[in-house]
């Protein structure tokens, strides 16, 4: 401090003190054995149950003897025709497709507007309705089924997909989530200059917004995809045996009479494999894109 | 948007300026233009949340309130509407020890999957938001479990937890231990139970808390651990502070679903709702048998009420506690967001000096290290960084 010259002095040590911290594992280098011993006990974990059904569901039941059995057998297609045998599973399949994908469209879309709205717009009551939809977001809307499904029963909706459909059209989530994504995204000048520019306030959205919302949208997509996926509970209660979508249709394989756990669980594999593909296909894309948009805030 | 309406007249002095001809068209013109631009500035963001709000009240909020009235009469499934019975059906709930005991099942079952959940999750994400190699594959890993459906889970843990042939009692086996009746003890089940939640779930919270702790700056955790900070301790001091908004987010979510379990105790055993004894029957399932086995409309109404309020509940309690256990631990770590010199004063504590002893020590560090710079063994390294010393 006395002397000008010894101040480039601090710099240099500074550096070369974290580019020592960073050998010895610190935050700027590459993480130790630890932590890869920690990372591979996580997919062990992630992964065994699976690898667990699939070797279980292709053998005999002679594996169940085994503590950890790691080899697969050779009865996965004969366990896997008897699924089909006892399940619509092709028609249950189709079904998802369906319900999934219309719900992932209609919720990505009024998502992806009202978040932008919420994030970008200002309007009277903004706020307000903000922490209404983030109190939505609170609201068990599960506990409505009785109603729901006097309602079906009403309007003759009852073994229909689109009883399935329509209760999960808008989710709060998807709008919490892309108003937390766009309002850091979006810099509010690209908004008025595109309204200088005398664009509307639809074109300024299509343009502006969406652009830079497709990430999230894509993020938004999967999770909504997965969770119509996933439903259970609501299937269950308003669509019947003949047709299913392939969660209940799994639950049909294990109730009743189909105790073999080995055909159990190559109907479990099997129902996992169209979303492990996804997951393959769009995986990176999904995670890159929620570290990238959370990184740009 | 409002306030930089009025600009958008840009176009006004031009047509002034240029303005020979049709003077008492153009203006009208403008306004027309203008007020259904204004129109559309003030109209737009309604109409882009209605959608929502619309859908939103008619199949979620909107069926959620007819429970009531459901709940106020004698309903039958296949009969339908009775009787007014006014608030029988609640007193017959609270009347019910099935009912309490599927209280008690589901706080069980939540309270053994929320907490191990999000402590996983912290941990996951600290472990992950690290300078790794091949970064997209560990995270995809941890990410896996969430594309297999809670009706798969539940089928493959029901296996594993067999009590006479399931991979868990057979590992007991091999090391020696007696098998554990995983599906007829309550708390064992429970913790089954919890444990397909768990699976699930974990990875996909920390991949959350993940995002969040990226948005970090890592300039504060260099300045930290210049000033001598472990990795505990910039854990705890800087990224727990950070992303305490996302964490509550991640809490409160995790109430919302975990307070719901159905698929999971529904599969665990196909043929009893929950358990021969109700050993591990949640209120969502107890609500589910009561209306579609029992096919009483009006009691599960008034379950689905009880278990509405008790949510509700829960989640503000949940919301007031994270936010204050939060907020107790923010302010060390807040402030030194503003002055990195003072960032010493958060990580500095470290050495176990008080608050106010400790800003003039602050004030000190960035002076000492240069005033002694000639002796690179200074009095600094080598107090705050022992460990690196041992491992280097």
């Amino acid at each position: 401090m006395t002397a000008p010259a010894q101040a480039p002095a601090f710099p240099v040590r500074r550096r070369a003190l974290l580019a020592r911290r960073g050998r010895a594992g610190g935050i700027t280098g590459r993480p130790g054995f630890l932590t890869y011993g920690l990372l591979i006990a996580l997919l062990l974990g992630s992964a065994y149950p699976l690898w667990w059904s699939f070797v279980v569901g292709s053998s005999s039941s002679a594996v169940r003897g085994q503590t950890l059995p790691l080899i697969p057998g050779g009865n996965f297609l004969a366990n896997a025709a008897t699924v089909l045998d006892a399940i619509p599973f092709w028609q249950a399949l189709g079904n998802s497709l369906i319900v999934s994908s219309v719900i992932t469209l209609s919720v990505v879309t009024f998502s992806t507007l009202a978040g932008y709205s919420f994030a970008k717009l200002r309007f009277r009551g903004r706020d307000g309705l903000m922490v209404g939809v983030v109190a939505t977001m609170a609201v068990p809307t599960q506990l409505g089924i009785i109603p729901l499904f006097i309602m079906m029963k009403e309007i003759g909706w009852t073994g229909e997909l689109g009883a399935v459909i329509v209760p999960t059209l808008v989710t709060a989530f998807g709008v919490f989530f892309m108003r937390q994504y766009l309002v850091d995204v979006i810099p509010d000048e690209l908004i008025e200059a595109a309204r200088m520019d005398g664009a509307s306030m639809i074109s300024t959205f299509w343009h502006v917004a969406v652009p830079a919302a497709r990430p999230a949208m894509a993020i938004l997509g999967l999770f909504t995809f997965m969770m119509a996926w996933t439903d259970f509970l609501w299937p269950l209660v308003v669509l019947n045996a003949g047709n299913p979508t392939l969660q209940t249709a799994l639950q049909n394989l294990n109730s009743g009479y189909y105790v073999d756990y080995s055909v159990v669980l190559t109907g479990a594999v099997l129902a996992t494999i169209p979303l492990l593909v996804l997951f393959v296909l769009a995986g990176k894309q999904l995670i890159s894109g929620i570290m990238n948009g959370a990184i740009k805030g | 948007m409002t306030a930089t309406l009025p600009r958008p007249s840009a176009p006004k002095p031009s047509t002034t300026e240029s303005s020979p001809r049709p003077r008492t068209v153009v203006p009208e013109s403008l306004t027309r233009r203008q007020r259904l631009s204004r129109f559309d500035t003030k109209a737009s963001p309604y109409a882009y949340v209605a959608p929502f709000f619309i859908l939103f009240g008619l199949v979620g909020l909107f069926p959620l309130g007819y429970t009531l009235v459901v709940s106020l009469f004698d309903w039958d499934l296949l009969k339908g509407q009775g009787d007014f019975v006014g608030f029988d059906n609640f007193a017959a709930v609270l009347g019910d020890r099935f009912f309490w005991n599927s209280i008690f099942n589901t706080l069980s079952i939540f309270l053994l999957s929320a907490i191990p959940q999000v402590i996983g999750a912290l941990v996951i994400a600290a472990v992950l938001d690290q300078n790794l190699r091949a970064k997209t594959f560990w995270r995809m890993s941890v990410l896996l479990p969430y594309v297999v459906t809670p009706v798969a889970v539940a089928l493959i843990f029901s296996s594993m937890f067999n009590e006479d042939y399931g991979l868990f009692n057979n590992l007991l086996g091999s090391i020696g231990l007696d098998p554990v009746a995983w599906k007829h003890d309550v708390l064992a089940s429970h913790i089954a139970v919890a444990s397909m939640v768990n699976w699930r779930w974990t990875g996909y919270n920390a991949l959350i808390l993940l995002a969040a702790m990226q948005a970090i700056p890592r300039d504060l955790y260099e300045s930290a651990a210049l000033d001598g900070a472990g990795p505990v301790r910039r854990f705890l001091s800087i990224t727990i502070p950070s992303i305490r908004p996302t964490v509550i987010f991640v809490v409160i979510t995790a109430t919302i679903g975990g307070l719901q379990i159905f698929s999971e105790p529904r599969l665990f055993d196909p043929v009893t709702a929950g358990g021969g004894e109700r050993q591990f029957q949640t209120t969502v399932l107890y609500l589910w048998e009561m209306a579609f086995q029992r096919r009483d409309f009006g009691e599960a109404s008034a379950i689905a009420w009880l278990l509405f309020l008790l949510i509700v509940g829960i989640g503000i309690v949940n919301f007031l506690v994270s936010r204050r256990i939060a907020t107790g631990g923010a302010p060390r770590a807040r402030r030194p967001r503003g002055a990195k010199a003072a960032l010493a004063v958060a990580t500095l504590p470290l050495s176990g000096a008080t608050e106010p002893l400790a800003a003039p020590v602050a004030a000190q560090t960035p002076g000492s290290p240069s005033a002694t710079s000639s002796t690179p063994a200074g009095s600094t390294p080598a107090a705050s960084d022992p460990e690196e010393d041992v491992t280097a």
